[in-house]
């Protein structure tokens, strides 16, 4: 291991800090009157000529295959225009992701998968005439459940995005074998769906099929989308078209936490509908059920944690192995044990990541895929081992602080973990903290707990922005990014005002749109950091080139710039995480009245957004550690509470007196604006924090989320 | 969609003979549960005949010190009337206890009552439910019943009546005033909903057209005390996993007399006369209350995802008896 550079933390050899002014200030939404008038156009709300609707039809069996199909009822409803199957869908040309080649075979791989749709005047004609169309299957046997015993476990070729599977370093059965304290449990999360308040939407219209003055189509989607440059991508190879020949819109979009980061089969759907409809604009949302089967959703996972230490606590062996599931249409391995590569020094640590097949739909991102359910198993196992070791859970913590990062060597750009527990638990009253399960108030046991938080700085390549000096005397900005409620509108246009060095209300950003230059998807907290350093990059070029009283119309484009420092430097956030709950002592209730978050994440672009995107995160977490379970019936494969009234997610009478706060410093390394993600960082350890305080109320540890009152009744 | 046909009720008698003259009309108050059954699939009405303009929406005392409850009053409208909220605090917290804000404001006394279970295999029309589509077999039989019944089941049928506010009545003792082709009858809530049986389809005893009117409260007894608890997953907005109404009256120290429903553990509102057996003349304490849940809790059927219902609603009817008797002795 090596020492960090003494001056890293304070500045970068190769990214010029951007000059602050608006960056950091609290400034209100730009969206934000357009949003509360309900003038934002989402999906659904462009203004669109003669549209129709799509209504998808979905296999009732898990397994097996279509026989046949009998659209002569539903075709006889008036209002109906079209019914699509597997045998009158258009081919498409590429078929290679199985989750997007939709209607182009009989075969079913999971409960819920496409197998058409009904395309109608109205939205109601589409979904009646849907339930008339009768559906014959030869039913194959199914298997749907994930246990860590199966004998049929393999490993990947390497985890979510780029990870390697398994990690190995030194002698961890040596070491656990000579440890003074070992700890050996198994924690399980259980199937989660994303269930963004916005349901997943999809118009598509076709212009000029096949006969354009061009000599080609062009289809154009306005979608709900994380990235609207990749559903482009994606859509244009589906139906053979050059990518200029499909436009995506995607001004707004109402939450998506990973599920709306790729194009799903709705997508192909609503434009394989709007074929049908020569030119007539498809209307595809989905229903809160369906999300359930089409729009992807958190692993399942059985996650063994063992560790070692010596009698001071210093950990000598971190074993996590995690056991989760993938779907047979498109492998996704979550890279569940990749943070406990770097959280804490151990001389011998080993990670392994193994999946099940299985024939249920496609899973995918969800907040934070990996480090969220990953440290919900680590971090209880760290408050277990405190327990063992009679120490306090934060100095167990700061005694196994790594001096650079464990997993390779490189310096940490900015950690400030120690500092976020540290300051965290003056402000929450640490110190009122009792031994596990003695501290009554009534008929409620009370408890806090503690755990840390991590998430990546990932930097996306492949952004482009373009700057340009407008008639109005403004700066046209533009850039193909997302706004998925989280402030990009207003953090970009800050950032924008800072490089250009000009008036916050001269920048007039463009995002969400295929014809603005392209951007990455805002997926695993990039955006910021990958859309900022470009739009910094494309301002300062703009002033070299065009000066500070630039004519109308001048205009300048840039690319990505490369940051050495991501090689360099380990460039993470931290953060720290503390809840206070009580547990009813007659009924297992769980309260939690009070919550903070100390975050470590380099500058904040916005203080208001941010807040709202950490307690949006944190509240995740409540939400987790309580409420969230796919309840998958293995007999029918489907997940049976797929709606609000049964998938529970915390509600306002849940989230008490909920606080984030951050160290504000910048890291120099990170990009010119110092600034890191906070997208995700904000539900990683909230649920573990949740769990631990669980057991400091009543003494009994549970390791099976969600922890639900029958969990915790006494006789 | 499917067509329904739509009108508005300008007396009862009228409506009453609407609606039994054909077998595909429905009453329509709230809508908060059969409209979402009709964009489901699981109800397909072909003419509703709205009843909220009827003059049903009043909330009487009555002379004997009971009270009267229109049909069609909201139950926003009713968990704040400031006589029941001193007479029957149970009734008052029970509404409270139950959906949203916005559904209270919608939802009516009548349509409470006759609320379907929230069952989710009766709720998917893709798979087998005995109540939605009788003989097609029951679904949560094998599958997920964690929200299942643990008294009264029967092999067709595992689901839960899911109204707080029923259950509440239950324990007082209200009486459904319902409207026929030859006048109006008297049903005890006690005996308003059913077993499953072999019939889960019917939930009540009410027959097809028949109109409730109102519900009555028979007096409250001097010195009762009655309370409310729901347990639930979450702090609002949740079907309850087990409810307890109680209403209690002591004799210092002595139970005199007590009457409890359960809500959450079966097919119906459960009221627990054994429970209530046990405790009538026994000491108030911790001990008492616990094997008077027992006597009741004694004849459970646990399924494998719900057996936590019995030492729940054990603990919460222990909780809910020990404040009451706590209350009366201030």
């Amino acid at each position: 291991m090596t020492r960090p550079d003494t001056d890293s933390a304070l500045s970068s050899e190769s990214i010029e800090p951007l000059n602050i002014q608006t960056v950091g200030t609290s400034l209100p939404r730009v969206d934000g009157h357009a949003k509360v008038t309900g003038t934002a156009t989402y999906a659904w709300e462009h203004d669109l000529r003669n549209p129709t609707y799509v209504y998808p039809l979905q296999s009732a069996i898990a397994r097996g295959r279509v026989l046949r199909m009998d659209a002569t009822q539903a075709e006889s409803v008036d209002g109906v225009i079209a019914v699509l199957t597997p045998y009158n869908a258009a081919r498409l040309a590429d078929t290679g992701n199985a989750e997007l080649a939709v209607l182009q075979s009989d075969e079913i791989a999971f409960r819920g998968q496409l197998i058409g749709a009904v395309v109608a005047e109205t939205p109601e004609t589409a979904r009646h005439a849907a339930s008339l169309v009768g559906v014959e299957y030869e039913q194959q046997p199914h298997d749907t459940e994930l246990r860590a015993d199966r004998p049929d476990l393999y490993r990947p070729d390497q985890v979510n995005p780029v990870f390697p599977t398994d990690s190995e370093e030194g002698d961890v059965e040596a070491a656990l074998a000579a440890a003074a304290v070992t700890l050996d449990q198994t924690y399980s999360t259980p199937m989660e769906h994303n269930n963004p308040m916005e349901p997943h939407t999809c118009v598509s219209v076709w212009d000029n099929a096949g006969t354009g003055a061009d000599g080609g189509p062009r289809l154009t989607q306005y979608d709900s989308t994380q990235g609207a440059h990749a559903v482009r991508k994606n859509i244009a190879r589906l139906f053979e078209l050059a990518p200029e020949r499909v436009r995506v819109i995607s001004p707004h979009v109402g939450g998506g936490f990973g599920s709306k980061g790729m194009p799903h089969a709705h997508n192909v759907l609503s434009a394989l509908a709007a074929r049908a409809v020569a030119g007539r604009p498809a209307k595809l949302a989905l229903t809160r059920q369906q999300l359930f089967d089409l729009a992807g959703h958190r692993t399942p996972t059985v996650q063994r944690v063992r560790l070692g230490a010596d009698a001071d606590g210093r950990l000598t062996a971190l074993c996590h192995e995690a056991v989760e599931h993938t779907s047979k249409v498109k492998e996704f391995a979550e890279q569940t044990a990749v943070a406990s590569r770097l959280m804490y020094a151990a001389p011998n640590r080993r990670t392994t990541h193994r999946l099940a097949l299985l024939d249920v739909p496609v899973n995918t991102w969800m907040r934070a895929p990996g480090e969220c359910p990953g440290m919900f198993a680590a971090e209880v196992a760290m408050d277990e081992l405190a327990d063992a070791c009679g120490l306090d859970p934060i100095e167990l913590r700061a005694i196994n602080e790594p001096e650079s990062d464990p997993s390779t060597g490189k310096p940490w750009s900015h950690r400030r973990l120690v500092e976020c527990l540290r300051t965290g638990a003056r402000r929450f009253g640490w110190d009122r903290r009792a031994e596990a399960g003695t501290r009554r108030e009534g008929d409620w046991l009370v408890g806090l707990g503690v755990a840390s938080a991590t998430y990546p700085s990932w930097a996306m390549p492949g952004s482009a922005a373009e700057i340009e000096r407008t008639a109005d005397g403004r700066y046209a900005v533009r850039i193909g990014a997302a706004d998925l409620g989280t402030g990009t509108w207003t953090a970009l246009s800050q950032i924008a005002s800072d490089a250009l060095e000009c008036p916050f209300d001269a920048v007039h950003l463009e995002i969400g749109d295929t014809d603005l230059p392209p951007a990455s998807v805002a997926g695993g907290s990039s955006g910021i950091n990958s859309w900022g350093s470009t739009i910094v990059a494309a301002a300062r070029a703009f002033r070299a080139e065009h000066g500070d009283n630039p004519a109308a119309g001048a205009r300048t484009s840039s690319k990505t710039p490369e940051n050495p420092d991501m090689k360099r430097y380990a460039v993470h956030s931290f953060g720290a995480q503390f809840a206070e709950v009580r547990v009813n002592a007659d009924t297992g209730e769980v309260r939690v009245p009070r919550m903070l978050g100390v975050f470590a994440a380099g500058r904040i672009i916005n203080p208001r957004t941010a807040r709202s995107q950490f307690i949006g995160g944190m509240t995740m977490g409540i939400s987790m550690a309580l409420f969230e379970e796919s309840v998958l019936d293995h007999g029918t494969g489907h997940v049976v509470n797929h709606d609000f009234a049964q998938y529970h997610v915390a509600a306002n009478a849940d989230v008490g007196d909920i606080e984030a706060t951050w160290l504000d410093e910048p890291d120099p390394h990170a990009n010119p604006m110092g600034a890191k993600g906070i997208g995700e960082i904000g539900i990683v350890g909230a649920p573990a924090a949740v769990v631990n305080a669980v057991h400091n109320a009543t003494g009994i540890r549970v390791r099976d989320l969600p922890v639900t009152p029958d969990k915790l009744l006494r006789a | 969609m499917i067509p329904f046909d739509y009108s508005r009720a300008t007396d009862a008698r009228t409506a009453v003979a609407t609606v039994m003259a054909r077998p595909d009309a429905a009453f329509l108050a709230g809508g908060t549960n059969l409209v979402d059954h009709m964009k489901l699939g699981l109800a397909s009405p072909e003419l509703l005949v709205d009843v909220t303009r009827l003059p049903l929406d009043r909330i009487e005392e009555l002379p004997d010190g009971g009270m009267r409850i229109g049909a069609t009053v909201r139950n926003s409208d009713l968990a704040a009337h400031p006589l029941l909220r001193r007479r029957y605090p149970v009734l008052s917290q029970a509404l409270l206890a139950g959906a949203s804000g916005q559904l209270r404001n919608a939802a009516t006394t009548a349509g409470n009552l006759l609320q379907r279970t929230r069952c989710g295999y009766f709720q998917d029309v893709t798979t087998p439910c005995n109540k939605r589509e009788p003989g097609s077999g029951c679904a949560a039989v094998g599958g997920w019943n964690r929200h299942h019944a643990v008294l009264g089941a029967s092999e067709h049928c595992l689901a839960v009546h899911p109204s707080d506010m029923a259950v509440a009545m239950s324990a007082l003792d209200a009486v459904v005033i319902a409207m026929g082709a030859e006048g109006e009858r008297r049903i005890p809530v006690r005996e308003f909903h059913r077993l499953p049986g072999d019939t889960p389809e019917r939930d009540t005893v009410l027959e097809h057209g028949e109109l409730i009117t109102a519900v009555e409260l028979p007096p409250s007894p001097p010195g009762a005390r009655s309370a409310y608890r729901k347990v639930r997953d979450r702090a609002s907005f949740a079907f309850a996993l087990i409810s307890v109404a109680a209403v209690l009256e002591t004799d210092g120290d002595r139970v005199r007399d007590a009457r409890i429903a359960f809500g959450g553990v079966a097919h119906k509102p459960w009221r627990a006369t054994r429970a209530e057996e046990a405790l009538r003349g026994a000491a108030a304490t911790e001990d008492a209350f616990r094997q008077a849940a027992d006597a009741e809790l004694g004849a459970a059927q646990l399924l494998p995802d719900n057996a936590f219902k019995v030492p729940m609603t054990r603990n919460t009817l222990a909780a809910v008896l020990r404040e009451l008797a706590t209350e009366e002795r201030r």
